[in-house]
């Protein structure tokens, strides 16, 4: 009559394909909500998925249905104290109570925003959408680590050529001990008895010799393992303009290209510290709350941030000890004499220390060469890179030279 | 089925909350026999099927069915469900049924035994008989087809989407869903004539013709015939306004592409599959709901399940037949398991106990067959009609009912009758109303379809007691008529005495 059937082991996943359509319909405003989160996150947290919220409307499916108004009447569960004919105020909302006249128990219409969450993978693919990274470079950046093969100790299967000949052996003798004890304490007992039992003792020698020199579960295999192969340490120094004229939509492009470094860097290196480094006319260490978020008033002297770099580095980061490489984001003002002093600065004293320097300008008229980028373009240097960045688009060029180089 | 002799039914099939397959089956023997023995249910054969968390969340994503064609909001509902579920907000429905032939259920892995029995005994005998014996179901949905159809509509729908394109065939389904609600037939159609019948038809007429045939009739002055025929004058069509929007979208939209007519096809289909449920939550629950709660019980008089057994089976029951007051934390309208279980136990207790009052109200099962009263009410009733026959005062006064009215004009809202002596036959008869579909989907036909001229579509909302269609998704639906349609929509509302009060038109 009935029959008991177990699916346990069936395709768990049949939804995947409905929630990437989801996602995929919804990409717009997923994207802005991920927008937001990238701006409320500290650039080391980047790493993890996070929960997105849809405006509920935006993901309605209209029908035909009733609105407010017109004449009817509910029947409820629960009365204590009303009597025929007693009259009510109008609950706030019009309508009435409990919606139970909505048919298939409605009301869910009322929450406010969709909330789900995003899979570290969903999450960082966004991100790397917003700035239009290529494929290979997302596996660079996103995912694939390094790895070695690290030896684990032994194994009874494997392939022929990890065979450990000495292990096999040792595990053979071990066997063939064990295997025998009995027989031989047996032949012991009757060969010290009066009459010896020849026929007995010849068919336990028989057994004996029956017991295999090696046999197949002797077998043991050198076993390796993947790890993932952290290389070493890194520093990474975040040097921003902060004087009033890098606005919030600067800062945000700024934060996208210190963030996709971050994550190059977190990838390729076990260890990775930052340092910011915010710089009006003179410069300060910061944390990064105050790096993103604080407003400074004051002129522009980029030296100054990059004589604090140095001078932090050569304190704290020994360069024979660690990986050093710069990020710095201007909107490219500087006066007098200060954008020479600054490019001599870095290709005498930064550039020698530095793995690697990307300078981000997010000008206010991008067809403006300014003062500090036109000092900038004469650095020969295959370890300094550049761009102009009006769109999160651009970010990604700057460190393609990088990513080339390194995620090889 | 044998095994169960009352002679060994002294003895407990199993104690303690692990399970294995072959207890489920044990329970499911157990279960059937005194489904099928001693309360005569008629079931479809059942397929049991064990399932994890995940199934159950994908099973629910999928509008129940095991399988389905792929849409955005299926995804939707997904992620919704997963998240509540993974906050705790929620726990998952511990069975899902299908309506089909063999019945499907899952039972999730997580529950311990009396929950699986439970749900074996509420999905397998209770709702596999309601299937099986309700009038609705009988008539719209095919238990025997329902599985391979939907094969056959996830199958189209993917072969569609690699011919034409993810974005045209999302578009199409997402037009057809806004029109769901107005894809079913509430009645049956005939059924076409096949083209033999056509023919002798033909045939029958033109001999008659022949028969009737005198020369006579030629000498008589035409009526009409002065007046000159009015060109403008053409019959309306459709000649009867059709209310299967989608059905008529499907025969006659003059722009959709023949892969196009399938889906929305496919879709009405599901829509009808899924028609006769709206109507018959309430009954449907109950009669499941009663019979868990009524197998169970037996089992454990029959001295097979120990008492932590029942006290597990209990606590949960209890939990789904909880009715919240409508001004409670947590109210969210009338459950429908607590009406339909309070519902089915009366029924029992009226045939069983009746007391002068049932005598009254119920002359005809007071005191009655409990098993056949029942069994004629779950075949032959929908919501609607089953409260509208079998609510008694003592529920009405159990659940302390009332009705209340909003009446545009009126500044307050009323009290409209409570549970007295007045106030049942009205508080039956409003709530009966309220399970009426009429009640909650707008009544929306299609009056005209201009096919000569702009092949433009009207259709009519009629308004019923002054109730207004939500303005904004009704434009938003218009907008996906049209898509489907490819000319112009016009929606007219019209009040009950045929005014046009208001029109809003789509242009394609």
């Amino acid at each position: 009559m009935s029959i008991v059937i177990d699916r346990r082991l069936n395709d768990r996943n049949k939804s995947a394909v409905n929630r990437e359509r989801f996602l995929r319909r919804y990409k717009e405003q997923i994207r802005k909500s991920v927008g937001d989160l990238i701006s409320k996150r500290s650039i080391t947290d980047m790493d993890r998925g996070g929960d997105v919220n849809i405006p509920t409307k935006d993901i309605g499916e209209p029908t035909f249905h009733h609105g407010q108004g017109g004449d009817r009447e509910m029947v409820l569960p629960g009365n204590r104290k009303f009597n025929r004919g007693d009259k009510l105020q109008r609950p706030d909302g019009g309508g009435g109570g409990g919606g139970s006249g909505d048919g298939e128990g409605g009301g869910d219409s009322s929450q406010d925003d969709f909330v789900f969450s995003l899979s570290r993978e969903e999450f960082m693919n966004l991100f790397f959408d917003d700035l239009e990274l290529p494929h290979l470079i997302r596996n660079a950046v996103g995912d694939v680590r390094e790895y070695k093969m690290q030896r684990a100790g032994y194994t009874p299967s494997g392939v022929p050529a990890n065979l450990s000949v000495a292990r096999s052996l040792r595990q053979a003798m071990a066997r063939r001990i064990a295997i025998g004890a009995p027989l031989r304490r047996e032949m012991q007992a009757l060969k010290a008895a009066e009459v010896p039992a020849d026929d007995e003792i010849a068919e336990l020698q028989r057994r004996l010799d029956r017991i295999p020199f090696l046999d197949e579960f002797d077998l043991r295999y050198r076993h390796r393992v993947k790890v993932p192969l952290p290389i070493s340490r890194a520093v990474m120094f975040c040097l921003m303009d902060v004087s009033a004229s890098m606005t919030e939509a600067k800062k945000d492009l700024a934060k996208r290209f210190f963030t996709l470094l971050y994550l190059f860097l977190s990838r390729k290196y076990q260890r990775v510290e930052l340092v910011f480094i915010r710089h009006t006319d003179n410069a300060q260490e910061v944390d990064e709350q105050g790096f993103f978020h604080d407003q400074q008033s004051g002129g522009t002297v980029v030296l100054s941030a990059l004589k604090l770099m140095q001078e932090i580095a050569v304190a704290r980061y020994p360069s024979d000890a660690w990986n050093i490489y710069g990020a710095q984001v201007s909107d490219g003002d500087a006066f007098g004499a200060d954008p020479e002093k600054s490019r001599a600065f870095m290709n005498e004293q930064l550039l020698p220390l530095s793995r690697y320097f990307a300078y981000i300008e997010v000008p206010d008229d991008p067809m403006r060469t300014s003062p500090l980028s036109y000092a900038y373009q004469r650095i020969e240097s295959d370890k300094f890179a550049m761009s102009t960045v009006t769109s999160k688009g651009d970010v990604y060029p700057v460190l393609r030279e990088l990513f080339k180089r390194e995620a090889a | 089925m044998n095994a169960l002799e009352p002679g060994l039914g002294s003895k407990l099939i199993s104690t303690g909350a692990e399970w294995d397959f072959e207890l489920l089956e044990t329970y499911d023997r157990a279960i059937a026999d005194i489904a099928i023995n001693e309360y005569k249910l008629d079931i479809f054969p059942n397929q049991i099927e064990v399932i994890a968390s995940e199934q159950m969340l994908d099973a629910y994503a999928s509008l129940g069915l095991p399988i389905g064609y792929p849409h955005w909001s299926y995804g939707k509902e997904f992620i919704r469900n997963e998240q509540m579920y993974r906050k705790g907000q929620r726990g998952l429905a511990y069975e899902i049924v299908i309506n089909s032939n063999p019945c499907i259920a899952y039972l999730m892995e997580e529950n311990s035994l009396p929950m699986q029995a439970l749900v074996i005994a509420h999905a397998c005998y209770g709702h596999n008989s309601f299937f099986k014996g309700n009038y609705l179901f009988r008539q719209w949905t095919n238990a025997d087809a329902i599985i391979d159809y939907m094969v056959f509509s996830r199958n189209y729908v993917m072969k569609c989407e690699e011919r034409y394109g993810h974005e045209a065939v999302e578009a199409t389904l997402d037009s057809c869903h806004a029109l769901m609600s107005h894809g079913v037939d509430r009645y049956r159609q005939p059924t076409p004539l096949s083209a033999d019948e056509e023919r002798l038809r033909q045939r029958e007429r033109e001999e008659y013709a022949r028969t009737q045939y005198d020369d006579i009739w030629r000498t008589l002055p035409s009526k009409g015939a002065g007046k000159g025929g009015k060109p403008g004058a053409e019959p309306n069509y459709p000649p009867e306004p059709q209310e299967n929007l989608l059905y008529f979208i499907e025969k006659h939209a003059p722009k959709l592409e023949p892969w196009q007519r399938e889906i929305v096809r496919i879709v009405r289909k599901m829509a009808q599959y899924f028609y006769p449920q709206g109507m018959t939550k309430v009954m449907n629950e109950g009669w499941a709901t009663f019979w868990h709660y009524t197998l169970l019980n037996r089992l454990f008089d029959k001295g097979l399940v120990d008492d932590g057994f029942m006290l597990e089976v209990l606590s949960s029951h209890t939990n789904v037949i909880a009715q919240r007051g409508f001004d409670q934390r947590g109210y969210g309208g009338i459950n429908p398991y607590a009406l339909g279980f309070a519902m089915m136990t009366d029924i029992r207790r009226i045939c069983e106990n009746p007391t002068q009052e049932d005598r009254d109200w119920f002359p005809d099962i007071a005191g009655g067959d409990w098993l056949k009263v029942m069994d004629f009410a779950m075949r032959n009733y929908k919501d609607e009609s089953f409260i509208g026959q079998f609510l008694s005062p003592k529920l009405i006064r159990e659940l302390h009912l009332f009705a209340i009215a909003d009446h545009e004009d009126d500044e307050h809202l009323l009290v409209d009758s409570i549970h007295n002596e007045q106030g049942y036959r009205r508080v039956r008869q409003l709530l009966s109303h309220q399970y009426n579909r009429d009640g909650q989907v707008p009544d929306i036909q299609v009056t005209r379809y201009d096919h000569r001229g702009d092949r433009s579509l009207t259709l009519a909302h009629r308004r019923h007691r002054g109730r207004p269609l939500d303005d904004s998704s009704s434009s938003e639906v218009l907008k996906h008529l049209s898509r489907l349609w490819g000319f112009n929509v016009r929606l007219q509302t019209i009040d009950d005495n045929g005014k046009v009060l208001e029109q809003r038109e789509t242009r394609a």
